[in-house]
């Protein structure tokens, strides 16, 4: 199978090269459902591929790239929390917000994207893709047929980003009682903790020790 | 009167019908074994339930999830230094362990490079919190097989190291040591010396484990090609750790990726084993605790001297990005996926914990498995309930 030759091919190639033989195989597989992607040198490489090419592209990762090695699956909720970092004043008027939606490396079009690493163990390098899910009604296909291990991870994806997985046998909440409403780490789920009961850094505030006039580094 | 005798007989004969058709349904379909969430099998709160058809198991389904704590959505109202605290909880048993890969995220993302003593300070540190965690463990898989003498050894033992940890953090569970750009302190007086003696001390206590279990008839019966999981499979769902080189798979990411930490300055061996199976993992790990002894020891004679704190600001703000470190933890591969916006916190952590993806595939592995081997092959996947739930 030709898929042996590109294997052989890219175990030659050593550190960036290697992680541009991957980008490469990825576009000659997908063509142009290969969005982006970024190689940062001797770190680590990105990719972002078309919603629909997701469960190709595993297949490329898999079998062409030789990730076999399934690290996680998550997602990520680019939208800037409306609720800072919790520690806000209750009795102040809210502050305004940025809430301009910035997606990080390898670009986005969507509040929410689903990104997962694989890896591959005898060349000893990683890649992290990523695709973009529908605003409206966030949904990929399932990763199942191509990492089993994906399940869990889908199943925990779904319950804290209400991204749904096309093709998974079985989305019940991991985590959560059935009838919970909401997603947790969506951004605009408030984190409960500091609604209830404020920040006590608020009110209870201590000089920061850089407020003074040597700010920058410590002896 | 005649109307209820009838009344009482035909009730009777009701109930005699219903214990009948249970009766054939408990033999056709077999029964449904609920295991925890509350088990002294189980290391704390995972459930699993198995379905039984006789002895054998036909499915397993485990339900994690009574002990989640949201780590990664607390970790957004949080600044990059105090994040340290809670992901140390994540697998109690060897905390300061988890603290590492997140520290060398926020580095990496920030540029910076802890003093070669910090470096070799947490990589003993870390080996240290391995020993912690996988001394218990073989105590406690004594346990879960019926023998109890192996978990006091265990627990004699890793007094000792849990002074070691106290006397250079001042924490016993949870130190809370590793800072941005280093560590909190230097070691005390008399330290290195101490942590000699103590390596010396767990040399023998993983001698004594290996006669006294890993030698023994009952033990080996118990495990040996029960479980067994094949490198593909292991791959497949993300096995990491002891459990994935049990399947032969020599992957170490202590050796295999270069990270700031002290590994590659040390003379040390990768442990694999061909079979899968339960005794495979439970061999390696007791081989790598031995090997994590060793490389202490190699490190405290060629530990550097010079500062122990890199040059950082005091107010951490780590630069736009995204970084994933992960390390090889005493559970697998942990590893965190940081994404800051330039903030004095993360923007979102993605939390990668080994126990998560070895616990994942239970459903497979128990498929078909008798009802003894559930335990065994639990207790040699070895979990920490933490590290699952996060």
């Amino acid at each position: 199978m030709s898929d042996d030759a590109a294997t052989q091919e890219l175990a030659a190639l050593p550190g960036d090269a290697l992680r541009e033989g991957v980008v490469q195989a990825l576009r000659d597989a997908l063509g142009d459902a290969l969005l982006d992607s970024l190689i940062k040198p001797n770190d680590d490489v990105w990719v972002r591929v078309r919603t629909d090419a997701w469960v190709q592209a595993g297949h490329v990762l898999r079998d062409t790239v030789g990730c076999d090695y399934f690290c996680f699956l998550s997602g990520i909720d680019w939208m800037p929390s409306p609720f800072g970092r919790g520690e806000d004043d209750p009795t102040a008027p809210a502050p305004e917000r940025d809430s301009t939606i910035k997606q990080g490396y390898a670009g986005g079009d969507t509040r929410m994207q689903v990104f997962a690493r694989v890896t591959n163990l005898s060349k000893h390098f990683g890649v992290t893709i990523k695709a973009d899910v529908a605003d409206d009604a966030p949904a990929i296909d399932s990763w199942i047929p191509v990492y089993a291990g994906a399940n869990w991870h889908e199943r925990e994806c779904h319950e804290m980003f209400g991204i749904g997985f096309n093709g998974h046998p079985d989305l019940r909440n991991m985590y959560l009682p059935t009838d919970f409403e909401g997603h947790p780490l969506r951004k605009d789920f408030p984190l409960l903790a500091r609604l209830v009961k404020p920040w006590p850094g608020i009110v209870d505030v201590e000089p920061l020790p850089g407020d003074d006039a040597e700010e920058g580094e410590a002896s | 009167m005649t109307d209820l005798a009838d009344r009482q007989k035909l009730s009777y004969i009701a109930a005699q019908a219903a214990d009948a058709r249970l009766n054939v349904e408990l033999e056709t379909e077999g029964m449904t074994l609920n295991i925890g969430p509350q088990h002294p099998a189980t290391h704390g709160t995972l459930r699993i339930i198995v379905r039984l058809d006789g002895e054998q198991v036909v499915w397993a389904e485990p339900s994690a999830g009574y002990m989640h704590r949201g780590y990664e959505k607390l970790t957004e109202v949080r600044t990059f230094p105090q994040v340290t605290a809670l992901v140390n909880r994540i697998d109690w048993l060897g905390s300061f362990a988890n603290e590492v890969p997140f520290i060398l995220a926020a580095e990496k993302l920030m540029e910076i490079e802890a003093p070669p003593r910090a470096q070799w300070i947490r990589t003993i540190l870390f080996e240290l919190s391995r020993i912690a965690n996988v001394g218990l463990f073989l105590g406690d898989l004594g346990v879960q097989l019926g023998a109890v003498t192996p978990v006091f050894m265990a627990f004699r033992d890793r007094e000792h190291v849990l002074n070691l940890i106290e006397g250079a953090t001042g924490g016993r569970f949870h130190p809370n040591f590793d800072r941005i750009g280093g560590l909190k302190d230097d070691l005390p007086a008399g330290w290195i010396a101490e942590t000699k003696q103590v390596m010396k001390k767990l040399r023998n206590f993983c001698t004594e484990m290996e006669d006294l279990l890993f030698g023994n008839e009952i033990f080996q019966s118990r495990l040996r090609g029960i479980g067994v999981i094949p490198a593909e499979v292991a791959k497949q769902y993300g096995l990491s750790g002891a459990n994935l080189r049990a399947s032969g798979v020599d992957w170490d990411l202590r050796r295999d990726q270069s990270l700031p930490l002290a590994y590659d300055k040390v003379d040390w061996k990768v442990w694999t084993h061909p079979d899968g199976d339960s005794f495979a993992r439970c061999w390696i790990r007791l081989q790598e605790t031995r090997e994590s002894t060793l490389i202490v020891d190699q490190l405290l004679d060629t530990m550097p001297s010079g500062p122990i704190m890199a040059k950082v600001p005091r107010i951490i703000k780590v630069p736009e990005g995204e970084a994933w470190v992960s390390t090889e933890n005493p559970l697998g591969e942990m590893g965190y996926y940081v994404v800051s916006k330039g903030d004095l916190g993360p923007f979102r952590v993605k939390i990668r914990s080994a126990s998560f993806n070895n616990i994942s595939i239970v459903p497979w592995v128990l498929r078909g498995v008798y009802v003894p081997d559930v335990i065994s092959i639990l207790a040699s996947l070895y979990f920490i309930l933490g590290d699952i739930d996060r």
